[in-house]
């Protein structure tokens, strides 16, 4: 029996699994939206992987990174559980071994990471504000009535974009309705929006961080081919984007869960019954937020809370 | 006369050695404000203006509910910044909500002056001297003075069980607090010092230094317990700001400072920004490993140096996250962000281990 290792990557938007070999291969790969749902999301992922991994392999190890990395580490049991900055460097450096800068935009973040001789050296991630992000793009997809897949191709066709605030969203968006209403043509409003993104990027995220090529752009947003074409117009660099981008973070997590004690992964908890509760601790003024994860109605564990009284385990 | 009561803001443990100051230069009942909770940020903020900095906020939402307890006077202490100002802009909006109070200043100016609070006191208690007033001032400078020391000691540790420093540091405080014989509390402080010497510890694993905005840096209910955050990765800490650094140290140094670290400044840049530049070389030079800058969103003072700590931090090749506070509720965001800088040091550090080896 060969070893494998799963990587779960849940983040606000999407989740994405990875099951690897030993050598850093791929065997299997799920990519499924997230719907606000993280417990379901991660059950249909592995059904997903379980019917695509070799019969010969079985996963001895669980990495998980995103957003509800924790929720899912303890639903699975997961051997390692990390932030999705080092995931992503770590994946992407297993592809890139040369690799200098990342940029990667999520669905609700956007980070870039700089590297140097193989290890992270400097970091920067949005903060306060969703600018520029995915969430941004598809929301304006969905205004102008495009659907998000045709936004980067359309895109392309314009010669020339138009003007868009890029400061923060909320100015961009009553930017963009103004300039529609005043009879700019679709693409190049599109085209605008694609680099007003860029531009919020650069500003923001990667203010006073020194880009150097090679440069890998990842996360869902580098699907969008308007988006990269208008990094490589403003960063004057060749953008390399891989057709795993979005599977990087994943990838990290699975190669750093290959180094944690072994055990063997059963895919059966998927007919487990799992439940999250959240809900505000009366015990004092704080009301902290205490979630619970119940697993065949116990819980297994709990957190938020600030003091031992609103403790649970 | 109706039975006033002082109550005052919170930032970090100093509240239990204001409160007994205040009693014995007043000779009047000090109640404590309840302590901090996401209500008190809550209230604070909703009455607060939506860009003002967040202690202000945190500041009111204290002096509502001390209010609300009983509380009749109270203090503000003020410093070098916007925190000069709040004094008359909270009086003004707790006037308008219709609280009936008095709000006196510690420290105008700037600046602190004995006069000053001589002055103020003596309208609350005529019958105070300047001779007492001065002993009273010693005494809980000492106090403070000694209790950052431990302070200090206990943050560039690991113990095996963070609990025990705790356990201990609260103890502590109960002892000191109310001990007027400077004999005896610098009795209690040697006393205790052995005790937190005997706790067992481990190495550290790396070596942070914490700079930024004076409340975010003391009032762990701001920045989600940043410490003890990092305590539980094993991390040695080192933080300049305290209320013994504020009363003396800065004072006497102040002008110094800007020298030292003329390379990067010309010019002050008022409240602590001066010394944040000069501490980000310091802690370079003692080999630290990382730089966590705190500050609420929008404080002038340290936006205003961030480009240079950003200059500092790619010639001198020393890492620095910058983290802005606001009246968010979630942590979530902020332990992302600590955890990835902490991977990224320990990564650093072990390659830089590894090529001295080579």
């Amino acid at each position: 029996m060969n070893k494998a290792y799963l990587g779960i990557d849940i983040g606000s938007i999407s989740t994405k699994g990875v099951i690897i070999d030993e050598n850093n291969n791929i065997l299997a790969s799920s990519y499924i939206w997230t719907l606000a749902d993280p417990v379901n999301a991660v059950k249909k992922l592995l059904k997903n992987l379980k019917q695509d991994i070799p019969k010969n392999y079985t996963v001895v190890s669980v990495g998980t990174t995103g957003s509800a990395r924790r929720l899912i580490g303890i639903m699975t049991g997961a051997n390692v559980i990390k932030n999705e900055i080092t995931a992503h460097a770590i994946g992407t450096l297993s592809k890139y071994k040369d690799v200098k800068t990342i940029f990667e935009i999520g669905g609700q973040d956007s980070k870039i990471i700089l590297i140097n001789d193989g290890i992270v050296t400097d970091y920067a991630m949005n903060t306060l504000c969703a600018a520029g992000t995915g969430a941004f793009l598809s929301s304006q997809a969905k205004r102008l009535n495009i659907d998000v897949k045709d936004f980067g191709k359309m895109a392309l066709n314009s010669k020339n974009p138009t003007k868009i605030a890029a400061r923060c969203t909320v100015f961009a968006e009553s930017d963009l309705v103004h300039k529609a209403q005043i009879g700019h043509k679709k693409e190049d409003i599109v085209a605008g929006i694609c680099e007003s993104v860029v531009n919020n990027y650069l500003n923001n995220v990667a203010k006073g961080k020194k880009i150097t090529p090679p440069i890998v752009f990842q996360g869902g947003v580098s699907k969008n081919i308007g988006v990269v074409k208008a990094f490589e117009k403003i960063t004057k660099e060749k953008i390399i984007t891989d057709d795993n981008g979005h599977l990087m973070g994943a990838l990290g997590v699975a190669i750093l869960a290959k180094k944690e004690k072994e055990e063997i992964f059963d895919f059966d908890i998927l007919n487990l019954d799992f439940e999250t509760k959240g809900y505000e601790c009366k015990k004092c003024p704080n009301h902290c937020e205490i979630i619970a994860i119940k697993k065949n109605k116990k819980i297994v564990d709990a957190w938020g809370n600030r003091c031992e009284k609103g403790s649970l385990i | 006369m109706e039975n006033k009561i002082i109550s005052f803001p919170h930032m970090g443990d100093y509240c239990y050695f204001i409160k007994p100051f205040l009693e014995n230069i007043t000779n009047m009942e000090v109640r404590i404000s309840p302590p901090i909770t996401k209500k008190t940020i809550e209230i604070g903020s909703k009455y607060s203006p939506d860009s003002i900095c967040l202690p202000f906020k945190y500041n009111l939402g204290n002096y509502i509910e001390a209010l609300e307890d009983g509380a009749s006077i109270l203090f503000q202490f003020g410093g070098g910044c916007r925190y000069g100002n709040y004094a008359p802009l909270q009086k003004t909006i707790l006037k308008d909500l219709g609280y009936n109070f008095e709000l006196y200043e510690f420290i105008k100016n700037g600046k602190f002056s004995f006069k000053h609070i001589y002055e103020t006191i003596r309208k609350i208690n005529p019958e105070l001297t300047k001779g007492k007033l001065l002993k009273e001032i010693i005494t809980i400078f000492i106090k403070i003075m000694l209790f950052d020391r431990s302070e200090h000691y206990t943050r560039k540790k690991v113990a095996k069980d963070n609990d025990n420093f705790k356990k201990i540091k609260y103890k502590f405080i109960n002892d000191l607090k109310d001990k007027t014989n400077i004999f005896k509390i610098v009795h209690t402080y040697f006393s205790y010092m052995r005790k937190y010497q005997k706790v067992r510890c481990k190495k550290p694993k790396l070596k942070i230094g914490i700079i930024g905005e004076l409340f975010t840096s003391m009032e762990p209910f701001s920045t989600f317990n940043l410490e003890d955050e990092l305590k539980n990765f094993d991390i040695s800490i080192k933080r300049f700001t305290d209320v013994s650094y504020l009363l003396i140290y800065k004072n006497i140094f102040h002008k110094i400072t800007k020298y030292r670290a003329r390379k990067y400044i010309k010019y002050h840049l008022g409240a602590d920004a001066t010394e944040n530049v000069y501490r980000t070389l310091k802690l370079k030079r003692k080999k630290y490993d990382g730089i966590i800058h705190t500050k609420p969103f929008g404080c002038t003072p340290e936006v205003g140096i961030m480009p240079i700590l950003s200059r500092i931090s790619n010639e001198e090749n020393i890492p620095i996250m910058f983290l802005s506070f606001d009246t968010e509720n979630e942590s979530v965001g902020i332990k992302t962000r600590l955890e990835a800088f902490i991977d990224m040091l320990s990564m650093r550090k072990e390659k830089e281990i590894e090529k001295r080896n080579e």
